[in-house]
């Protein structure tokens, strides 16, 4: 029995250990964020909102957010109508090749990014959209699509098939029971989708890196910043775009937590 | 299929063809591009191909490349099974949701910044070697080293690592793992021929993400790992952004795709083979 007790603490300490090291980095950004010190190290140094103030007084990184911010609204917006669409139809349709359409449909989030942004750099080149920020906009919808059409898929598993039958029974064409009874059921999860491609969005450097010119984004200033002179204001920039896309998530899961109450009733 | 199923079935599809399968394909097209006076000429030469797979220094960042992949997938697996197996039957459900609420956040935290504050820990003057000093330890580079890039590696897949293995330890079937013990089986018997088989697919879908993640990463190998030897993806982007050799470029990443298709294949055969 005392054996058992020690190795059940023993892996426990071993999942606080892995925890640990997850949010050590995470954390560290947001201690040095507001440190003195260009190096920080032991003993840290002072407090102070220096680095905010730098990127606060830095043109550069206004307009990276503002790219970032045009980039994540449209991405939000066309992937979320181009998952909800590829979720209904597999939820809707049986037809011949749905595992290809499916695997077109979902594989995007798994080519590496260095591969996706040659690929999309040679294209887009071709066709004189790179370093527009359109061509920013074009790789972020491919690689987001997936993920919203993931959330809103398994909103609609949790619908039954039937009642939109119902509903063209009690004399609903297509579009009316689409607009009725599809569409409210699954407003939340276009909602949770719209956050959580926006936050994808907003996080994307190495396709962004490649194909945006001079049209930076805030992950790419902070890529470039990391390439030159390595400063603190990495760290200011990251806490503030974890808040930013913290918020956008628990925004999301609220609404897929409220969900569950009226569908329930 | 009617105009209504028209319209919700062909936006992604045609999105995904033009913007992605294309893209995709043009780009093994341009491998067999050429460039002259710095601008790509359509053409079909193996040219590319046959300079790039005689350089040396390819071989040795393929081979490198794949050896870090590997040792990371074969450590990662290692570290996250442990971890997952404590959380899938040693806490309670409140306890478990709250870590896997957990485990999500660090996809919502710029890998760069992530990276970036490891350079701070890591750095010959930074705060871990600060901390041995503090205990009369002599520092020691952990920065530019590989162990750097294992620590970046180790950030970026540790999180998805374990998610994915808790989600297929989650459903096994309790009563086999009693049904184990009553027969006397012992504990790490029993993990090791009841437990690793049941969640065999999440394990080795969660070993493939991870694989896939670290062969094509930039940023630890270069920021955390020093960027020598070069890996297959620092030789992408040097030679995409040094110059119009995109066709080489071209090369490098569809022989990536190549080796990746391999591994995934391979993962997937052993992943639903039958058990012997």
């Amino acid at each position: 029995m005392n054996e058992h007790r020690l190795i059940n603490f023993l892996l426990r300490s071993f999942v606080v250990l892995v925890f640990l090291f997850i949010f050590l980095p995470i954390a560290g950004s947001f201690v040095f964020s507001f440190n003195i010190d260009r190096f920080p190290s032991l003993p840290l140094g002072g407090f102070s909102l220096h680095w905010y103030e730098m990127i606060a007084s830095d043109p550069a990184v206004w307009q990276a957010l503002r790219n970032s911010l045009t980039v994540g609204v449209v991405v939000s917006l066309v992937s979320t109508l181009l998952g909800f669409t590829a979720a209904y139809t597999d939820f809707r349709y049986p037809f011949f090749g749905k595992s290809i359409y499916m695997a077109l449909a979902l594989l995007p989030p798994t080519i590496p990014v260095v591969i996706m942004g040659l690929a999309m750099l040679a294209f887009l080149s071709r066709v004189g959209l790179s370093g527009e920020i359109y061509a920013v906009m074009i790789s972020h919808i491919v690689m987001c699509a997936p993920f919203a059409m993931a959330v809103i898929r398994m909103r609609l598993a949790q619908m039954d098939p039937n009642i939109e039958a119902a509903a063209w029974n009690l004399g609903a064409n297509q579009w009316k029971a689409m607009r009725y009874v599809i569409l409210p059921f699954t407003a939340p999860s276009i909602f949770a989708a719209l956050f959580v491609t926006m936050a994808v969005s907003f996080d994307e450097f190495a396709v962004a890196w490649f194909v945006s010119g001079l049209n930076e984004t805030v992950p790419v200033r902070i890529l470039n910043t990391l390439q030159g002179q390595v400063s603190p204001t990495i760290n200011a920039i990251g806490t503030i775009v974890f808040i930013t896309t913290m918020t956008l998530v628990i925004l999301a899961q609220l609404l897929l937590m409220r969900r569950r109450k009226p569908a329930s009733a | 299929m009617p105009w209504f199923g028209l319209c919700f079935s062909m936006p992604i599809l045609i999105w995904q063809l033009i913007f992605f399968v294309f893209p995709l394909a043009f780009l093994v097209a341009i491998s067999f591009w050429l460039v002259r006076n710095f601008r790509m000429v359509p053409t079909f030469e193996w040219q590319n191909w046959s300079y790039m797979l005689s350089r040396g220094f390819f071989w040795d960042a393929y081979v490198h490349t794949l050896a870090m992949a590997a040792g990371a997938t074969v450590l990662v697996s290692l570290v996250a099974f442990p971890c997952a197996y404590t959380i899938a039957f040693k806490f309670r459900e409140s306890a478990k949701q709250l870590l896997v609420l957990l485990l999500v956040t660090p996809f919502f935290t710029s890998y760069l910044v992530r990276t970036y504050s490891w350079q701070v820990f890591l750095s010959d003057n930074g705060i871990f070697n600060a901390a041995l000093g503090l205990l009369g330890l002599e520092p020691f580079a952990m920065l530019n080293t590989a162990f750097g890039t294992y620590i970046g590696y180790f950030t970026l897949c540790l999180p998805l690592v374990v998610l994915l293995q808790l989600f297929s330890l989650m459903y096994i079937d309790r009563s086999l793992i009693e049904a184990a013990h009553n027969l006397g089986c012992g504990r790490l018997r029993t993990v090791l021929l009841v437990v690793v088989p049941s969640a065999r697919i999440g394990i080795v879908v969660a070993a493939l993400f991870c694989f896939i993640l670290t062969f094509g990463d930039f940023v630890s190998p270069l920021y955390l790992g020093g960027g020598q030897p070069p890996t297959l993806s620092t030789l992408i982007t040097d030679t995409t952004k040094s110059g119009q050799q995109w066709p080489r470029a071209a090369v490098i990443a569809t022989m990536m795709i190549v080796t990746l298709l391999i591994a995934a294949f391979g993962a997937v055969r052993f992943a639903y083979r039958r058990r012997a």
